[in-house]
């Protein structure tokens, strides 16, 4: 493995593809995103973490030997108000205090044709751990960086995300779309 | 009655008969629709606030959107109906009375458009989308921005405080016209006083 990138964004820019085989890439931290909107009474509620790492080698022409693993550091999220980010650190919720950390760790990734790839990989909030699946489709920006954009669905109560009366779908839908922007530096 | 009144106005013969005209039935009706809702929903905001975060507080919260976006549909609706009914002439009146009833109402109908568009755009500014009534989901009108969520609710509170004072002062000045002039101000709005 590469290196785990700092959680100062602009330090991550240095790392990158430099060391490693062909096609071993870091993340522009800084240009990338992850954000999530959950739905509140049938309307969308947007929010994102601020501090995450991120682990990618992807090989857009070997994806069977590419990788990608971030952790999320949850007490980071930037959601509606102070009063909701408290909240949302609280044992009812992300229990921040006894799990401050979200891992996605890909276990395959496959093409799928074109420019779209899928990853599979384990996802772990709160002490549990979850399959899930990552439609992801890659692009080139005006400066020959890749984009690679996708998002997928997660259940909260899979993860015990909003316990007691916060188990309730109709003030907070289960489903919570993730919605994941990654900015790969050009291969050397 | 209302009909008729409609009628003299409309003829320019009210100034005339200066205890006869009144408001239509239909501004009558969108009137007190609109005092109900603003008064409500002015409680409502105030008492929301102090829930600790709830289901049920982001239940009071959905009511308060839309009943908000309600008294905003209303103001539009009575806006409309204004240009094409003319209110009934005034009472007479000293000049700065009459100035001043023209400045709230005008300042009134600013704020049952900006009330809601401030919130609207509160809400927007915090990342949470408005579904009116459930149903009727509404654009974002900015993306979702702390700094701007912070001066968009002071903005909202404070409008809304301007709100309150000046409902106050309409009722008021109301309630001074008919127990204190007894010059027929109040019967317009209220026709069974008559």
């Amino acid at each position: 493995m590469k290196m785990l990138h700092s959680f100062v964004p602009s330090l991550a820019v240095m790392l990158m593809a430099a060391s490693g085989g062909a096609g071993a890439q870091g993340v522009l931290i800084d240009r990338s995103e992850i954000r999530f909107v959950a739905k509140q009474a049938g309307g969308g509620v947007e929010g994102r973490f601020r501090k995450w790492k991120a682990n990618v080698d992807f090989r857009p022409k070997d994806p069977a030997n590419s990788k990608a693993a971030f952790e999320i550091e949850l007490a980071s999220i930037d959601l509606a108000s102070e009063e909701t980010e408290t909240e949302i650190g609280r044992p009812a919720w992300f229990d921040t205090a006894r799990f401050p950390i979200a891992k996605f760790e890909s276990t395959s990734v496959r093409g799928l044709g074109g420019d779209r790839y899928e990853i599979d990989g384990r996802l772990s909030m709160k002490g549990i751990t979850r399959d899930v699946s990552v439609p992801v489709a890659l692009r080139k920006d005006s400066g020959g960086n890749s984009v690679a954009e996708g998002q997928f669905t997660v259940r909260r109560l899979d993860y015990k995300i909003g316990e007691g009366m916060w188990a309730d779908t109709s003030a907070i839908a289960d489903d919570v779309v993730i919605r994941i922007r990654m900015v790969l530096p050009p291969v050397q | 009655m209302a009909t008729d009144s409609t009628k003299l106005t409309a003829n320019g013969q009210g100034a005339a008969r200066a205890a006869e005209p009144g408001y239509t039935r239909t501004a009558i009706a969108l009137h007190w629709i609109a005092a109900l809702l603003i008064v409500c929903n002015l409680g409502l905001g105030i008492s929301m606030i102090n829930v600790p975060l709830s289901p049920l507080k982001l239940r009071l919260f959905l009511w308060h959107k839309g009943i908000g976006i309600t008294v905003f549909l209303t103001a539009s609706a009575r806006l409309l109906w204004r240009v094409m009914h003319p209110a009934p002439p005034a009472v007479p009146m000293p000049v700065w009375q009459r100035r001043a009833v023209a400045a709230t109402h005008v300042t009134l109908y600013v704020l049952m458009f900006a009330i809601p568009l401030s919130g609207w755009i509160y809400s927007s500014a915090t990342g949470v989308s408005v579904v009116y009534l459930g149903i009727a989901p509404l654009p974002d009108l900015v993306p979702k921005d702390k700094a701007l969520a912070a001066v968009l609710q002071a903005v909202h509170g404070t409008l809304n405080f301007a709100l309150l004072l000046l409902v106050c002062v309409h009722a008021g000045a109301a309630l001074r016209h008919q127990f204190a002039h007894h010059d027929g101000v109040l019967p317009r709005m209220l026709p069974f006083l008559r």
